[in-house]
């Protein structure tokens, strides 16, 4: 009888796979490596060998240089890469661009690693698609009841009202680099903004990734000119530590948004000066992490990172054997 | 509902005063009646409902999901509102969103086990977790969104274009949803009649005199000078059987003063200092401060810390609005009814006769022996002014007294808020004491935030992101040693004995006056100072 462990398990370098010998999203270097989307907690640098999404592979090498690894073999989304009688295949997960979630069937077993995934629309990245599989493995940043993300149209919108409101201030949206800040600008776009959004330095290589694989972005401008200008009435994207930081004092009596999952907890919002919260996730909140769950129906479910004690207990009550795999390493989103 | 859920979610989380006025403003500009007025009584404190109470909520969750799930996540959250808010596990087939002005209309006529049921039927239509707080805000009372009374005025007055004077004066006229009041403010209604016995007038304010420029050009002769005392602005009005205090604000706070309102034994409106008295003496701030910011007040309280009117002016008396009469005739009034009731709960606050300015000096800096002793400072009215709404420049000045100084050194600095979120702003300082082993250490013994200017305050910034030792979220410690370090004056109007504070001691309206970069912090203040100079006030 196999067990799942015999094709997964939990080591401090990641989830390894022995009958492959390779980690799934490993957090320190190691010869054999598959990366299931590119933030830099899930795509490190210095591996021996990346398997990864094509998408995945060029964010990699945008970040740490074309050299990131010896050899990089590019999986796009549905294909099957087998080797021994390990099948390996990357599905969308609707994370980020390029996301993945890693398929690995042996000897008749199905197991799914969810990496970072959502379920609602995307417009920046291809839709989470459910495998049916023997062991389901999810994270879990927001797995507790509270966090329920609403509609982003309307976040936006929200948005949109208060630079109305506020015609004479600036608003800074602090977006990770990675997905979020591309999301929002695309979000604006299609919440009616046409004007010039404006970027921080570190948002452009990523941006200009973002239009090569398709994604319209819009009129952006730099916002780290040195010559004084008036950003009154305007937006400026760019990543939440630089924000509240010396580099946003150039603006107006600005208003400080934060685009993150985390915003739905006024605490967190008021801890760190967030204005105006904007609660924009690139993570599943509760009822679409039960929800899939409950979609699945996997044999079993395991809990990689985030809050696994609570949609572990939720998913015993649901009747669907439930274990916390404590890996190391992940951040919360955007805690940076 | 959704436009109030919003309104509230944004204010909880602007720190700016104008950003705040803008935000009530278009609110009430773009919301139609009755909502916008049942929003404004909410928001001025005058609506509250008792039927529905934080552990009913409680249950009412609890009955639709496992306890665990939601005792981790009130854990988590921290705010029995906002959790319940967010986990609320809807069940489908509920009403439309009420609006608020149905919460409020179905609520006055409820019996509590209704109240639930409309409760839970309302958490179950509104679909959106900040609307459902918001709800629940309203539900148990305090929305504690940072918005006083008179900011919700001044957004009424900035929405019609008037003065708040206007406003304040109809406020106690005026029930919610306040009709009346929104069809003036847009200009077509006729102003509301502030005529309502026991209304409260809009105070008149004093400018700071600018000692270099003003006793230059100002006649000694034409001012009477009182003491300003350390207590809080009140205005006692007893009319047709409706007797009230009111704060400087217009908030009325009646209700924990019980004692004095039972004093306001006259048809008038009377402008006063409130201060705690005990056999005619005047205590200290700090015993006043006992009473304040309570809901309710007990026999225990009120015989701990007697409250009592010291008056200054008087602005109505038997039916006649005095506010147009000079100074000297208010005053003549009010000497006569002050003698007549004959009440140690109002006393007069005397005139303190002086011939010069530079007399008028000598007496602020060594104040005579009694209650003068712990005054604020001095107060100039002139003889021949009437009683004026806000601050006219001219007819009233306070001089304050000279404030107390200490060096203390830079321990701790936060991120402050809103505009000056970037910067390093708010300062926890300390003096030197002894430590457990007998070595020198610094106790924290303050925190200021203003007091300094925008140059200097980009230069503290730039030594606590070089100096500091470690951070707490946004609050960093910084190099505080005998030869490295940061001092500053710290100037303050008082201090009392604190046992909430390490040190023991609390300062009064602390702010930095000056930047000591030249002095090393070893030779900044002890805390033996601050205790000498805390013996010297208790002994008076």
């Amino acid at each position: 009888m196999i067990k799942p462990q015999d094709l997964l398990c939990p080591r401090p370098e990641g989830l390894y796979c022995a009958p492959g010998d390779f980690y799934i999203d490993p957090v320190r270097p190691v010869a054999r490596a598959v990366v299931t989307h590119g933030h830099a907690d899930h795509a490190r640098a210095g591996h021996g060998a990346v398997l990864a999404t094509p998408e995945t592979l060029a964010i990699m090498g945008e970040r740490y240089g074309a050299d990131f690894a010896q050899t990089r073999q590019a999986s796009p989304y549905g294909e099957t890469v087998a080797r021994d009688d390990v099948a390996v295949t990357l599905v969308p997960a609707g994370h980020v661009l390029g996301s993945a979630q890693a398929v690995v069937r042996w000897k008749g077993l199905t197991m799914v690693v969810s990496g970072d995934y959502k379920r609602r629309r995307d417009p920046t990245c291809a839709a989470f698609e459910p495998v049916p599989c023997d062991v389901f493995i999810s994270e879990a940043t927001f797995g507790l009841p509270v966090f329920r993300h609403p509609d982003d149209a309307g976040e936006i919108a929200r948005l949109l009202r208060s630079v109305a409101q506020f015609p004479e201030r600036t608003h800074m949206v602090g977006a990770y680099a990675l997905g979020k800040a591309q999301r929002v600008i695309r979000l604006l776009r299609e919440g009616g903004w046409d004007r010039p959004i404006y970027v921080h330095g570190a948002l452009e290589r990523l941006n200009r990734l973002y239009e090569n694989h398709g994604v319209d972005l819009g009129p952006l401008l730099p916002a780290t000119t040195d010559k004084k200008q008036d950003f009154a009435g305007a937006i400026v994207v760019g990543p939440p530590s630089a924000l509240a930081d010396r580099w946003g004092r150039r603006f107006n009596d600005p208003v400080l948004a934060f685009a993150s999952g985390w915003m739905r907890v006024r605490a967190r919002a008021r801890q760190r000066g967030v204005e105006l919260p904007l609660i924009i996730s690139d993570h599943a909140d509760w009822d679409e992490l039960t929800a899939t769950v409950d979609e699945i129906r996997p044999g079993e479910l395991w809990i990689t990172h985030g809050r696994e004690e609570a949609l572990a207990r939720w998913a015993e009550l649901a009747g669907i054997p439930a274990r916390a795999l404590a890996l190391v390493g992940y951040e919360e989103e955007d805690e940076a | 509902m959704r436009a109030f859920a919003e309104l509230l979610d944004r204010l909880s989380l602007t720190a700016s005063r104008n950003a705040k006025l803008t935000l009530v403003r278009d609110y009430l500009a773009t919301t139609p009646d009755p909502d916008r007025g049942w929003a404004l009584a909410a928001l001025t404190g005058e609506l509250s409902f008792s039927a529905a109470k934080p552990a009913f909520i409680r249950k009412a969750v609890e009955e639709r999901m496992d306890a665990i799930l939601f005792r981790w996540s009130y854990d988590y959250v921290g705010d029995l509102a906002e959790t319940v808010a967010l986990v609320w596990p809807t069940r489908p087939g509920a009403n439309r969103e009420p609006e608020l002005s149905e919460v409020v209309d179905a609520l006055a006529g409820a019996t509590r086990p209704e109240v639930q049921r409309l409760i839970e039927g309302w958490l179950d239509a509104l679909t959106d977790p900040t609307a459902r707080w918001a709800l629940l805000k309203l539900m148990t009372g305090g929305l504690r969104v940072g918005v006083s009374s008179r900011l919700a005025k001044q957004a009424c007055a900035d929405l019609g274009g008037v003065a708040i004077g206007e406003v304040e004066e109809v406020w106690h006229a005026l029930h919610a949803p306040y009709e009346d009041l929104f069809a003036w403010l847009e200009g077509h209604g006729t102003r509301p009649s502030p005529d309502a016995p026991g209304r409260f007038r809009p105070v008149m304010l004093a400018q700071a005199i600018d000692e270099a420029a003003d006793f230059g050009r100002l006649d000694a002769d034409a001012y009477a000078a009182e003491w300003k005392w350390d207590g809080i602005r009140i205005q006692a009005v007893s009319e047709a059987g409706v007797k009230r205090l009111y704060s400087r604000t217009g908030d009325d706070i009646s209700g924990v003063f019980p004692d004095v309102v039972e004093a306001l034994d006259f048809e008038g409106a009377l402008d006063g200092e409130l201060l705690v008295r005990r056999e005619g003496v005047v205590a200290p701030f700090g015993d006043l401060q006992q009473r304040l910011n309570r809901k309710t007040v007990d026999a225990k309280m009120l015989r701990a810390y007697p409250a009592a009117i010291r008056a200054y002016d008087i602005l109505a008396l038997a039916g006649e609005d005095l506010r147009t009469l000079a100074f000297t005739e208010r005053r003549a009034r009010l000497e006569a009814l002050v003698a007549r009731l004959a009440d140690p709960r109002i006393d007069l606050s005397p005139l303190q006769p002086f011939g010069t300015w530079a007399e008028l000096a000598e007496l602020r800096a060594d104040p005579p022996p009694g209650d003068p002793q712990i005054a604020e400072g001095l107060m100039l009215k002139h003889l021949t002014s009437i009683y004026e709404a806000g601050r006219p420049k001219g007819p009233w000045f306070k001089w304050k007294r000279d404030p107390f100084l200490i060096d203390a050194v830079l321990m701790y600095a936060q991120r402050g808020h809103g505009m000056s979120s970037s910067f390093y702003s708010d300062y926890t300082f300390g003096v030197w004491t002894t430590g457990p082993e007998g070595e020198r250490v610094l106790t924290p013994v303050g925190k200021a935030y203003f007091g300094f200017t925008d140059a200097e305050l980009k230069q503290i910034d730039k030594f606590v992101r070089d100096n500091t030792l470690e951070r707490f979220g946004p609050v960093r410690s910084v190099r505080a040693e005998p030869q490295m370090g940061l001092v500053f004056e710290v100037a303050f109007e008082g201090l009392q004995r604190s046992p909430r504070h390490k040190s023991g001691v609390a300062m009064r309206f602390p702010r930095i006056s000056r930047l000591r970069w030249d002095k090393p912090p070893g030779e900044a203040d002890e805390l033996a100072t601050l205790e000498r100079m805390l013996d010297q006030m208790e002994r008076r």
